[in-house]
C-alpha cells in the first residue's frame, strides 16, 4: 500500500472539498436566507476566474490579481441581486430556476465574447510553484496547502461570522423574520444585497484559486454547480454546517474514488472489467452517495430548522 | 372553439406539408429543421406529462434523449466494429426496445428517490441525476467519451429507410402525432385525473385515499420513456451523439418549450418547439453569439410576464 | 352498540408541550359526536393522529376493531374513514363533477385505467347526482371549482365526504367563514347526514354543535375532561369553569 499516494490523494480530496465548500457555502446562504435558488452561482466562479486570469497577465502579479478581482466580483454580484434576484425573491422558485438559467446563458456567452473560446492559464510565481515537505519523504505541492489553508480560514472566517457577530446575528433573524428584523430599522435589503455579495466573492475566490490549475474555461461554472448542489442538497439547503461536511465528503469520495476505485474493483474482480467500469463506476460515486443519504435522510444530513 | 380546432389543424398539415414541399423544390433546410422540430416536440410532449399535468418541475430530462441516442448508437457500434455480440444489432425495434427498457428503470430508480422530495430540492436532484448519466455515458472511452459517438449506421426498420431525409422526417411527424394522441388519451382518463387532482392539491389526493407517490412515479417513468423515444429519434436524425445533448441545460430548453408553449394541453410543447426552433434560427443567423439575446429574452419573460412564468404553469 | 372509533390512552408530546395527554374516546357507531375546546386544546394534533399524518408516542387508534394506529395517511381513507379540512381544501382548477368523481371509490379502484374514463359510467352520473342534490349543488355541476363561493366550497367538501361512502366521516370546523344563512343551511345539511353516516364534529360555533350532536366530548389541554349528552355537558360544572364558562 503505497501510503504517500494515498496521503497526496487525500490532500487532493481536502483540497477540492475545500474549493466546493467557498462556492457551495454562497449558494446555501442564499438560499437558506434569501431564498433564492441561484443557478448562475456557478457562472460567477467562472468570471472569478477569467477576471484574475487576465489581471495577472495586466498586474503580472497572481496575488495582486486575487486582491483585485475579490471586490470586483463582489461588485458583481451585488448588481446581480440588484437587477436580477431582488425583483425575483417575490415569485416561485421555478422563476428563479428559469431566470438565472436565462442569467448563465448571458455570462457564458459574455465571457466567450471576451475572453475567446479557449481556456486561460494562469502561471504561478516561483515562490508558489514549489514542493513543501511536510514530513520524512513526504512533499506536496505548495500551491495545494495554500489553497487548502486559504479555503479552511474562508470557512471558519464563514462560520463566525454566522455565528458570532453582530452581522451574522442579523443575517440569521433576517431569515426566519425578514419583517420584524425590517420594523426594528434594520435595512433588509441592504442585508441580502451584502449577503449575496459574499457569496458571489466566495464563488470567485474559489475560481481564482483553481484556475493555476486547470485554467480559467468557458465550461467550469456548469460543471460545478451541478456538484455544488449536490453538497448543499446532502448537506442540508440552509446550513453553512452542512455545507462543510458535505463538501469534504465529497470532495474526498470523488477524488479518492477517482484514484483508488479501480485498484479496489480489481480485488474481486478481473483487471479489464475493472478498469473497463471503474471510471463510469467514479463519475457517478458522488451521485450514488447523494442518493443514499437522501434515502435515509431525505433532507440532507444537516437540514435547519423550519422557520 | 372551431377557430381553434381548425388552427391546431392547420398548423399540423402546414408542418406536414411545407418541410416536404420545400425539399423539393432544392431547400431541404427546412425539411431538417421539420425533422429537428418534430423530435424536440416529442421530448416536450413527455416533459409535459409532468410538468404541465402533473406539476413536477423536472430538470432531468435531457438525460433521457440521451439514453435514447445511445440505445441506438451502441448496438450500431457493436455492430460494426465488434464486441458486446449480445448487444449488437441494427434493428430499430430492438433500439426501440433498449431505450424504452433503459429509460423506463432510469426514471424508476431516479424517480423512487426525487419523488420523496418537492419544489428546489426536486428540481437540484433531478438535474444531479441527469448530471451523473451525463458523466457515465462520457466517461467511457469505447463509446467516444468527450468526443461523442458518431453513428455510422441508422436503425432499420422494415419498409423504411432512415437515411432518405423525407422517410425519416415522416417517421419523427407521425411519431409526433401518435405521442401527442396518447397524451390525449392518457390526460382523459382516470389515471389522468387522478394526475391532475394531485397536481391541484396533494394533500387532498392524499386524504382521499390516493397513493400520490405511486401515481407520480408511474407517471415520471412514462414520462421518461417518451423522451427516450424522442432520443432514438434524435440519434437517427444526426447521427452522432455530442454530450452537449445531454447537458443539463438542454432540460432547460426543453422546460420552456412546455412552459411556454402551454402546459397541460396536448399541442402546447409543440407550439413551444416552434417557437423555441424559430427563435434559434433567427437568433443564430444574426449571431453564433445567440445564446446571448436568448438568455435575456428569457430573463426578459421571466421577470416581466405577470406573475411570472410559473404563472404558466398554474393553468 | 358498537364503538366504530376508539381511541385508548393517546400521547402526544412535541418537545416540551404535551399536546395530547392520555385521552381516551368512544365514538359510537352511527351517532353525531361532537369535539369542543378552547383554542389550542390539541384538536388538530388529535385529528393528525387520527388519520395518521402524525403517530402519537403512545396509546392506539382502533377503526372497527382494527389497530389503525400506524397506518399511514392514504391508506385509512380506504378503511372507511374521511375528512374535511378546516381551510376548504378541493381541487380548485377541477369542475365540481370532477372533485366528486375523485372522491368516489371507483376512480381509485380503477386508477390504472390509463387510456378510459369513468366518468360516463351511469354508476358514476347518478353517484354525483346524488351527492350534488343531497347539498344543492347539482347545478354547478359542471363549473370549475375556482367559480364557486365559499359557502358553495364547503357544501361541495360535505358532497366529496358523501361520495366516499365513508364509515366515519370527521368534519374539521364546518361552519367556519360561513354567514349566518349558509350556516343555517350547513347545519340543515348536516342533520340530513346524521343517520346515513357516523359523523365526528370538531365545531366552535355552539349553537350548531347543540342543535346536531348526540353526544358531546370536551377537549382541554390535550385530555377529553367531559363526554355525554349535550343536556349533561351544558350543565358539567367542571365544562362550564374550564370552557363554557369563559363564553
Amino acid at each position: 500500500m503505497d501510503y504517500t499516494l494515498l496521503l497526496i490523494q487525500v490532500l487532493n480530496g481536502l483540497q477540492l472539498g475545500v474549493l466546493l465548500f467557498l462556492v457551495a457555502s454562497g449558494l446555501t446562504l442564499v438560499f437558506g436566507i434569501l431564498d433564492f435558488v441561484n443557478l448562475a452561482h456557478g457562472s460567477i466562479y467562472m468570471l472569478g476566474a477569467f477576471i484574475c486570469a487576465s489581471l495577472t497577465y495586466v498586474l503580472e502579479s497572481y496575488l495582486l490579481a486575487i486582491v483585485l478581482s475579490l471586490p470586483i466580483i463582489g461588485i458583481i454580484g451585488y448588481v446581480f441581486e440588484l437587477f436580477l434576484a431582488r425583483p425575483l425573491y417575490a415569485r416561485d422558485h421555478l422563476d428563479h430556476v428559469l431566470g438565472t438559467f436565462g442569467a448563465i446563458l448571458v455570462i457564458d456567452t459574455a465571457a466567450h465574447l471576451i475572453w475567446g473560446p479557449a481556456g486561460i492559464a494562469i502561471p504561478l510565481p516561483d515562490y508558489l510553484d514549489g514542493q513543501i515537505s511536510i514530513a520524512e519523504n513526504i512533499e506536496i505541492p505548495t500551491f495545494r496547502l495554500l489553497i487548502i489553508v486559504v479555503g479552511l480560514t474562508a470557512a471558519f472566517g464563514l462560520l463566525w461570522l454566522v455565528n458570532f457577530t453582530r452581522l451574522g446575528m442579523l443575517i440569521r433573524a433576517g431569515a426566519s423574520n425578514r419583517t420584524m428584523v425590517a420594523a426594528l430599522g434594520i435595512n433588509i435589503r441592504s442585508l441580502f444585497a451584502i449577503v449575496f455579495a459574499l457569496g458571489a466573492t466566495l464563488a470567485g475566490l474559489a475560481g481564482m484559486l483553481i484556475a493555476p490549475i486547470t485554467e480559467a474555461s468557458l465550461g467550469m461554472g456548469n460543471n460545478i454547480i451541478i456538484t455544488a448542489f449536490v453538497v448543499i442538497i446532502v448537506g442540508g439547503i440552509g446550513s453553512v454546517k452542512g455545507a462543510f461536511v458535505a463538501a469534504l465528503l465529497i470532495g474526498l469520495i470523488d477524488t479518492l474514488g477517482r484514484a483508488f476505485l479501480d485498484d479496489l474493483f480489481k480485488i474481486f474482480m478481473s483487471t479489464t472489467a475493472a478498469e473497463n467500469s471503474a471510471p463510469a463506476i467514479s463519475s457517478m460515486s458522488i451521485y450514488l452517495i447523494m442518493a443514499l443519504i437522501l434515502s435515509f435522510k431525505p433532507k440532507g444530513l444537516f437540514p435547519p430548522r423550519l422557520r | 372553439m372551431q377557430f381553434i380546432r381548425s388552427f391546431k389543424f392547420l398548423v399540423l398539415v402546414s408542418l406536414l406539408v411545407l418541410p416536404i414541399f420545400f425539399n423539393q423544390i432544392g431547400m431541404s433546410f427546412y425539411l431538417d429543421l421539420a425533422t429537428r422540430l418534430c423530435i424536440l416536440a416529442i421530448a416536450a410532449v413527455g416533459l409535459n406529462l409532468i410538468l404541465g399535468y402533473g406539476g413536477m418541475i423536472s430538470f432531468g430530462h435531457a438525460a433521457y434523449l440521451g439514453i435514447g441516442a445511445y440505445a441506438v448508437g451502441i448496438p450500431a457500434h457493436h455492430w460494426l466494429y465488434g464486441g458486446l455480440d449480445f448487444l449488437a444489432t441494427t434493428n430499430g425495434f430492438m433500439h426501440i426496445t433498449i431505450a424504452v427498457v433503459i429509460s423506463g428503470l432510469f426514471a424508476l430508480l431516479t424517480g423512487l428517490i426525487c419523488l420523496k422530495t418537492k419544489g428546489v430540492y426536486f428540481i437540484m436532484i433531478t438535474m444531479a441525476f441527469s448530471q451523473m448519466a451525463y458523466y457515465l455515458f462520457v466517461s467511457i472511452e469505447e463509446y467516444g467519451g468527450d468526443d461523442g459517438l458518431v453513428i455510422n449506421t441508422r436503425s432499420e426498420i422494415p419498409l423504411i429507410t432512415l437515411d432518405d431525409p423525407i422517410q425519416m422526417f415522416f417517421v419523427s411527424f407521425v411519431s409526433l402525432i401518435f405521442f401527442m394522441w396518447l397524451i390525449h388519451l392518457i390526460t382523459n382518463s382516470n389515471f389522468g385525473l387522478i394526475l391532475k387532482g394531485i397536481k391541484d392539491n396533494e394533500a387532498r389526493m392524499i386524504s382521499l385515499g390516493y397513493n400520490v407517490y405511486l401515481h407520480k412515479l408511474i407517471a415520471f417513468v412514462f414520462s421518461g420513456i417518451i423522451c427516450g423515444f424522442a432520443g432514438v429519434l434524435l440519434g437517427n436524425f444526426m447521427t452522432f451523439i455530442s454530450p452537449e445533448m445531454i447537458d443539463w441545460s438542454r432540460s432547460g430548453e426543453l422546460m420552456f418549450m412546455v412552459i411556454l408553449g402551454g402546459v397541460a394541453t396536448v399541442m402546447g410543447p409543440l407550439f413551444g418547439a416552434i417557437v423555441f426552433v424559430i427563435l434559434e434560427e433567427i437568433l443564430s443567423s444574426i449571431t453564433i453569439y445567440w445564446h446571448l439575446p436568448f438568455g435575456l429574452l428569457l430573463i426578459a419573460v421571466v421577470l416581466f410576464f405577470k406573475g411570472g412564468l410559473s404563472s404558466l404553469l398554474s393553468k | 352498540m358498537h364503538d366504530i372509533l376508539k381511541i385508548k390512552n393517546l400521547n402526544k408530546k412535541f418537545g416540551g408541550v404535551i399536546a395530547t395527554k392520555n385521552l381516551n374516546l368512544s365514538i359510537l357507531d352511527g351517532e353525531l359526536h361532537a369535539i369542543i375546546g378552547p383554542n389550542g386544546a390539541g384538536k388538530t394534533t388529535l385529528v393528525s393522529q387520527i388519520f395518521g399524518q402524525i403517530f402519537p408516542d403512545s396509546g392506539q387508534v382502533f377503526f372497527q376493531d382494527i389497530n389503525v394506529t400506524h397506518v399511514s395517511e392514504y391508506k385509512k381513507s380506504r378503511l372507511g374513514i374521511n375528512r374535511t379540512f378546516q381551510i376548504t381544501s378541493v381541487m380548485k382548477s377541477l369542475t365540481v363533477s370532477e372533485n366528486i368523481q375523485l372522491a368516489t371509490n371507483t376512480i381509485q379502484e380503477n386508477w390504472f385505467n390509463f387510456f378510459k374514463a369513468s366518468n360516463n359510467q351511469d354508476y358514476i352520473l347518478k353517484k354525483i347526482d346524488f351527492c350534488l342534490s343531497q347539498v344543492g349543488l347539482v347545478k354547478a355541476m359542471n363549473q370549475p371549482v375556482a367559480n364557486l363561493s365559499h359557502g358553495d366550497c364547503r357544501k361541495l367538501e360535505i358532497a366529496m365526504a358523501l361520495a366516499s361512502d365513508a364509515q366515519l366521516l370527521l368534519l374539521d370546523e364546518p361552519m367556519a367563514g360561513l354567514g349566518p344563512t349558509e350556516t343555517k343551511e350547513m347545519i340543515a345539511l348536516l342533520n340530513k347526514l346524521k343517520g346515513q353516516q357516523t359523523i365526528l364534529l370538531i365545531e366552535h360555533d355552539m349553537d350548531a354543535v347543540f342543535a346536531l350532536a348526540d353526544r358531546i366530548s370536551v377537549l382541554v389541554s390535550g385530555e377529553i375532561i367531559a363526554t355525554g349528552e349535550p343536556d349533561k355537558i351544558r350543565r358539567d360544572s367542571v365544562v362550564q369553569s374550564a370552557y363554557l364558562g369563559e363564553m
